[in-house]
């Protein structure tokens, strides 16, 4: 039963995007805090630290959690998802990302980071979402910029045209060997 | 807004967790999803001196139903329950309720069993379990205890647990004919209800449970009550319930939506009967 002491920093290590990293945690740190001043993964934003407004949403274990409800000791070992690891290239957006672009779906940007990953999870699970189960999953973000229209407007076509390219992909046959 | 030091206690046993609570006593407490807890050490209203995580406890993630009862473990998250196949059978009013109990975000880390513990006067699950006279599994390093959920309850975030007692489980006694229905009231969808009510109706008789209002969620039960006959009953049990004003709701607010927003649940419930 390993205990942690209060007054020691202890080694936590997991699995961020992909990549391993590690650093060390009092046992009170907070994940949120990891991912920004351990790591530097700056990405993941820091609202109101009690749960509230979604900002530093992020994937532990295919789970979506809220960092700043979630103590870095706690995720040893866990794979981590955060906003920086959307992009699948430096210079190129997700499907979710250009959306998000195209429809004006922020503007000061700090919510941003949880809602992706917020959206990326359920469109994951949810390929083919209505307009209500897009607002129920929003409910779980403050957003103070965009009044949320163009975010449900971005988030209902980056879901058509994430299931039109799963469809295209089906579709597509074998290359001869 | 950061936590005051603690110990962490990583788990590796039902009997580690509570060999800590009884050697810790009042200086420890159990973490699971951490949705309401985290949030109490954030704001430091909690300063435990050891947290002992039971999350990497594979024997209280269980889920089952037996002998009428659906046993809930301390390690069953809330969206893992509302994913379960067989709720809406055995358990129609959480499957109503729980869809109210905050965000998917924190339905993917937040427990059940974390919930009851909790004890948030205005939360859907401690309403539920007294709705529908479920109970609480307790543990200590030497004994265990079943407590009834109206006897668990016993004042706003306070409960029968003693400082060495976890929460190993909550059970649910499998719905039969009866119908169910489940309504609240709130500043936005997936905040604290200002009031929210469960009823559960039988061909004898109806069991309206109101949370939001009192210290503890409460029901009551009524005989198959109509017209202004229901609304006396109704107004009866809107002030014992001895409403008080707050920032989001005065008490004649509160006291009328156990009226109608009752009304209308116990309507529905008559109407959902098998």
């Amino acid at each position: 039963m390993p205990r942690l002491s209060a007054d020691q920093r202890h080694t936590v290590a997991f699995t961020l995007n992909g990549l391993p990293v590690d650093g060390v945690a009092e046992p009170r740190m907070l994940l949120s805090d990891f991912l920004r001043q351990t790591l530097g993964a700056t990405g993941t934003h820091v609202g109101c630290e009690h749960g509230v407004c979604g900002a530093c949403t992020v994937e532990v274990d295919g789970m979506l959690a809220r960092s700043c409800l979630t103590l870095a000791v706690q995720v040893d070992g866990a794979s981590i998802r955060t906003v920086e690891g959307l992009a699948p290239a430096p210079d190129r957006l997700s499907v979710l990302q250009a959306a998000f672009r195209r429809h004006h779906a922020l503007q000061c940007g700090f919510c941003t980071a949880g809602i992706l990953m917020s959206l990326d999870a359920f469109l994951k699970a949810n390929p083919e979402p209505d307009e209500a189960q897009v607002r129920d999953l929003l409910s779980g973000h403050l957003c103070r910029c965009t009044g949320y229209t163009p975010i449900v407007r971005a988030a209902l076509e980056a879901a058509a045209e994430l299931s039109a390219q799963d469809t295209a992909a089906c579709q597509e046959e074998p290359a001869h060997a | 807004m950061k936590p005051a030091p603690f110990d962490f206690v990583r788990a590796d046993s039902r009997a580690e967790a509570l060999s800590v609570l009884k050697a810790e006593g009042t200086d420890a407490r159990i973490i699971a999803g951490g949705q309401s807890f985290m949030a109490m050490l954030n704001m430091r209203l909690a300063r435990p001196k050891v947290l002992v995580d039971i999350m990497r406890l594979a024997d209280l993630a269980t889920l089952s139903e037996a002998k009428g009862d659906v046993l809930v473990g301390a390690g069953i998250r809330q969206a893992r329950l509302l994913a379960w196949d067989d709720l809406s059978r055995t358990l129609p009013l959480i499957a109503k309720a729980l869809p109210y109990t905050g965000h998917v975000q924190t339905r993917a880390r937040g427990t059940v069993c974390g919930s009851i513990a909790h004890a948030d006067p205005s939360a859907e699950l401690p309403l539920c379990l007294v709705a529908l006279k479920g109970h609480v599994h307790l543990a200590t390093a030497k004994a265990k205890r079943k407590v009834a959920a109206a006897d668990f309850f016993t004042g706003m975030m306070a409960t029968a647990k003693a400082d060495d007692e976890m929460i190993e489980a909550v059970s649910f006694p499998v719905a039969g004919r009866e119908g169910t229905a489940f309504r609240e009231i709130a500043r936005r969808h997936g905040d604290f209800a200002i009031v929210a009510c469960g009823a559960v109706a039988t061909d004898t008789g109806i069991r309206l449970a109101v949370g939001g209002v009192a210290d503890v969620p409460t029901a009551r039960d009524f005989p198959l009550l109509e017209g202004s006959a229901l609304d006396d009953a109704l107004n009866s049990f809107a002030y014992e319930l001895d409403a008080r004003d707050d920032v989001h709701a005065s008490a004649r607010y509160r006291r009328e939506l156990v009226r109608r927003i009752g009304r209308a649940t116990i309507e529905e419930a008559l109407t959902c009967r098998a």
